[in-house]
Order: structure tokens, then sequence, then C-alpha cells
């Protein structure tokens, strides 16, 4: 090499050098683009899945799972197990247990395809954590809905007179959860 | 009472607990500059947790590191581990007693100052290399190593360029060469391109030099984390380890409050208003902490280089460009 061309590489090192400086500092002046994890969380996208969730009719405020059983029998890795009761003045069968093997489940989707009443979706909760194994392994689907269900009430002080259930519908895709609000 | 301040004894005491304050103060806060410099550069906030906007952090970290046992390993130089925090602590503070804050703010106004602090400068490589022999950890070991060939290799540039530097002030006192580049910045040593047309390179030798001589990224081949778990202080722990941690930013002070004072100026004003007093105190911070935040900006742009190439940019450029600097100031001193 000679002279010239190894005066020449230590210019273009110094000055590649000096553009690496450049690109650092104007990052530096962007904003930042942390989310403060505890204080702040993400709004999950639409086609996260979490563990299942019954859904709630926004008309009634009830549970729309007829514990028809199609789930509990399209479901590959058998976590789900499901109780059903016929009340009082009812037609249809409504659920009274919905438990997910949450420490099984694939999240495959099977479930959710298969259920004729669209009483199934995935939550965007993906803060799960617990001392207790069986929080997990039987996760009790059906009490949260209990709980969705009493906030429907105190959000309708009057609830209306039980409609007719719609009629089974095709399954469509899970309608997107409201922004989950973590502590 | 300004009459009390100035006795003799007193002034000492005044200074002592100054220096170590402001080394102290500046140890733990430029560690903190140093996460939020970092946090910025890749787009974080950096910490902020502890107190407003992270203030407190320093004092949380320093709460944790004392809390934690002092250990020596078995097998361990006892005398020299323990001695090794206390050499690597002591140069910085006694090279701040020389280095002029203002007109007169300075401790010991020393004839020989720039030779002083570059004497005891080089003990700091020493006591890196006991702490790292001291462990016998093979990690500590390599690293002390490298500690020595890097500070050989870099010492010389470093002093071809105090050299020129000496040639042109003509002087070793710190607060004379200061006052020798008085009345705006095209007076600063570093732009006084009509003794010698390299006189910016010269600079950028030095700074160079600087951040290779405290092991400063992308220089840090003494204490390169993901070949060397932490280099020479492996074995540290607790405050032991804090204290090398501190003495490396305690060294970064120095080392740019010395370019400061042979480069930049001192503590003179740039356009010639404001100096004086505490005003020339201000200036001499405010160039001293640019280049601080130069040095951090630097850690966090480039990545860690190799050895070889670290040695090779050594003695195939910097010790041959500050020869032809050193030589090229000789003859147009002669000349002119
Ligand atoms: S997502 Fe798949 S594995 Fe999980 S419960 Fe539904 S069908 Fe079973
Ligand atoms: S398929 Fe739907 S309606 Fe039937 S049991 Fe499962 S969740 Fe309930």
């Amino acid at each position: 090499m000679s002279l010239f061309s190894s005066i020449s590489e230590v210019f273009k090192g110094f000055k590649s050098l000096l553009v690496g400086m450049r690109i650092t500092a104007g990052q530096a002046v962007k904003p930042t683009i942390t989310v403060q994890y505890p204080h702040q969380t993400l709004k999950m996208p639409d086609r996260f899945r979490g563990h299942l969730e019954l859904t709630i009719d926004p008309a009634t405020g009830q549970t729309k799972c007829t514990a028809c059983g199609l789930c509990v029998r399209a479901c590959p890795s058998d976590c789900i197990d499901l109780d059903g009761l016929k009340k009082e003045g009812e037609k249809r069968k409504s659920v009274s247990k919905y438990e997910q093997n949450f420490t099984q489940c694939s999240l495959c989707g099977c479930c959710v395809d298969a259920c004729p009443s669209d009483a199934i979706q995935y939550s965007k909760d993906y803060n799960v954590v617990s001392f207790n194994r069986d929080d997990f392994g039987k996760m009790d689907l059906f009490r949260k809905a209990e709980i969705k269900k009493q906030d429907w009430l105190k959000a309708h002080p009057q609830p209306p007179a039980p409609v007719v259930p719609p009629p089974p519908t095709t399954p469509a895709a899970p309608a997107p959860a409201p922004e989950q609000k973590q502590p | 009472m300004m009459k009390f301040l100035t006795i003799e004894p007193v002034r000492v005491l005044l200074y002592l607990v100054g220096i170590i304050a402001f080394t102290a103060a500046n140890a733990a806060y430029l560690v903190l500059a140093e996460r939020k410099g970092a946090g910025r550069i890749q787009r974080r906030p950096g910490p902020n947790e502890a107190g407003w906007a992270g203030i407190l952090q320093p004092v949380a970290d320093g709460i944790k590191l004392l809390a934690k046992q002092v250990m020596v390993p078995p097998g361990t130089d006892s005398l020299l581990f323990r001695a090794a925090p206390l050499m690597v602590m002591a140069p910085p503070l006694l090279c701040l007693a020389v280095i002029p804050f203002g007109d007169t703010i300075v401790a010991c106004n020393l004839n020989i100052g720039l030779l002083f602090v570059f004497s005891f400068g080089s003990i700091n490589v020493m006591a890196l290399m006991l702490g790292g022999w001291a462990s016998r950890n093979k990690f500590a070991i390599i690293s002390s190593a490298r500690v020595v060939s890097q500070n050989v290799a870099y010492e010389i540039p470093m002093l071809l360029v105090v050299i020129t530097m000496l040639m042109v002030t003509g002087t070793m006192n710190l607060g004379e060469i200061v006052r020798q580049q008085a009345g705006g910045f095209w007076h600063w040593n570093l732009l006084k391109v009509w003794v010698n047309p390299f006189m910016p390179v010269t600079f950028i030798i030095f700074f160079i030099c600087m951040l290779a001589e405290t092991n400063r990224a992308p220089f840090d081949m003494a204490e390169a984390e993901s070949e060397l778990v932490a280099g020479a202080f492996t074995e540290y722990g607790g405050m032991g380890f804090g204290v090398f941690f501190m003495a490396e930013y305690a060294n970064i002070v120095v080392g740019c409050s010395l370019a400061t004072i042979l480069f930049l100026g001192g503590w003179q004003s740039p356009i010639g208003v404001l100096s004086g007093g505490w005003f020339g105190a201000a200036w001499f911070l405010v160039k001293l902490y640019a280049l601080i935040f130069t040095v951090i900006w630097i850690r966090w742009t480039f990545p860690r280089t190799q050895f070889y190439s670290l040695l090779n940019l050594s003695w195939k450029i910097l010790i041959p460009v500050s020869l032809v600097t050193l030589l090229l100031t000789g003859v147009m001193m002669k000349i002119l």
C-alpha cells in the first residue's frame, strides 16, 4: 500500500467516525419511544390471543354460550370442560361452568371457529400470573363472565326486558376487545 | 471573615474538602449522565424511577453497593487486592489539586503542574494492573496485560503531543498556559495554526489518547464485558467495584480538564466578555462538561475496537503523526 492511499484511508476512516456521531446525535434529539410498562401499556392488536373468555351479549348482559359442546369437541388439546343447565322460562340452555385448561391450550383457535353462537373469544389479557397452578389448569371462565355481567348490570341500572336470543349466526372474527387498562 | 479563609491551613482544608466533594459528585452524577445519555441515543428515557427524572439514582446505587459484602476471595494477594482501589482513586484527586478552575481558584499553583498530572496519572494504570494481578483470576490477569500494553502504546503519542504543547507554551505551569490563551477563541492553542498548522490534529490525538488512557469505549479493552467478565474488577464486589467505577469517571474529569486547559483556553471566555473570577470558573466547567459529554457520546456511538487495531492505530497512525507535528512545530518555531 502506498503512502498516499494509506493517508487517504485514515481520512476516510475519520470521516466515517464523524458520520456515525452525527447519526447518534440525530437519534438523541428525537422523542423517546419507550412504553413505561407498569404505568403505561400498549393496546393489544385485534389478533392477539390470550386465554379464552365468554362474550357477553351487549343487549341482554347474558353470556351467549348455549353449552352445545361443539368447542369441547373441536379442541385438539382437550382442554375445555363445560356444563350447562336450562333456566326457568328460557328456551335455550345456558352455560353454568366453563373451565379452560390454559396450561395445555395451544391457542389454535379451533374452539373460537367452531362456536356457532360467537360465545367465546380471545381475551386481550396478557398479565396473567398466579401462585396457584389451578388458576391456569382450571381457569374458571364462567366466574370471570359473572364478574363482567355484574359490570354490565352496573352500567345498565334498569335491565331491559329479556329479549329473544338471536338465532345462531355463522362464526365471525372475534370482536376486538376494549383496550386493557392495567393498574 | 475573608481574611480567615485565606489563612494557609484553612485554605488547604477548604480545597481538600472541595476537591473530594467535586470528584465524588462528578463520579456519582456522571454515571447517571452516562446512563441518561445512553438512553437518549437509544431513544429511551434512561433511569427515571428514583426521584424526579431519576435524580436519586446514584444515591440508590451507592446504598446498594455499600450494603454489599466486601469479599477477598481465597488465594488472592489480600494486601494488593485491598490497596488497588485506593491507588486507583488517589491519582485523580491529586491531579485536581493542580488544575486551575479559575484565575485564582487553584489549590496548589505548581510550576510543574503538567508534569505532576502526567506522573500521577500513570499510577492509575499500575493500580488497575495490581488489582487484576492480585485477583488471581484469569480474566483479570488478561485484562491487566491489556491495560499495560494499551497504556504503553498510548502514553507515547500523548506525551509527544504534550511536548509539542510545551514547546508552544514554554511553561509547565497550567495557570500560565491558560493565561497565554487570553483574548478570544482565536487565541486558544487549538486554533493557533500560525504556530503549527496541525494544531487541531494535535488536539484530536490528545483526545483519542485520553480516551484510551482512561480505558473508555471504544478502547475499553480492559473491561471488555463480552470477553473478560468485568476485566480487572472481576473479583471485586460492593464498594470495591464502585471505587474502580468512580475512578474511571474521576479520570475522565481530569483528562478533560487537561484538554480544556491545554487546548481550549481553560477559564478564558471565548469572546472576551464575562471573563475573570467566578465567570472564569463557569467557562471552565462549560468547556469541561462539553468534552465529557463528547466522551459519553463517543462511547454510545462506536463499538469496541479489536485489540490489534487499537495498537495499530497508536503505533501506525498516532505516533507518526504526533512526531510529524512535533518536528513541524520545532521547525516553524525556529524559522518564525
Ligand atoms: S384454542 Fe385450541 S387448544 Fe385452546 S381451548 Fe381452543 S381449541 Fe383448545
Ligand atoms: S361452542 Fe360456543 S356455544 Fe357451544 S359450548 Fe362452546 S362456547 Fe358454548
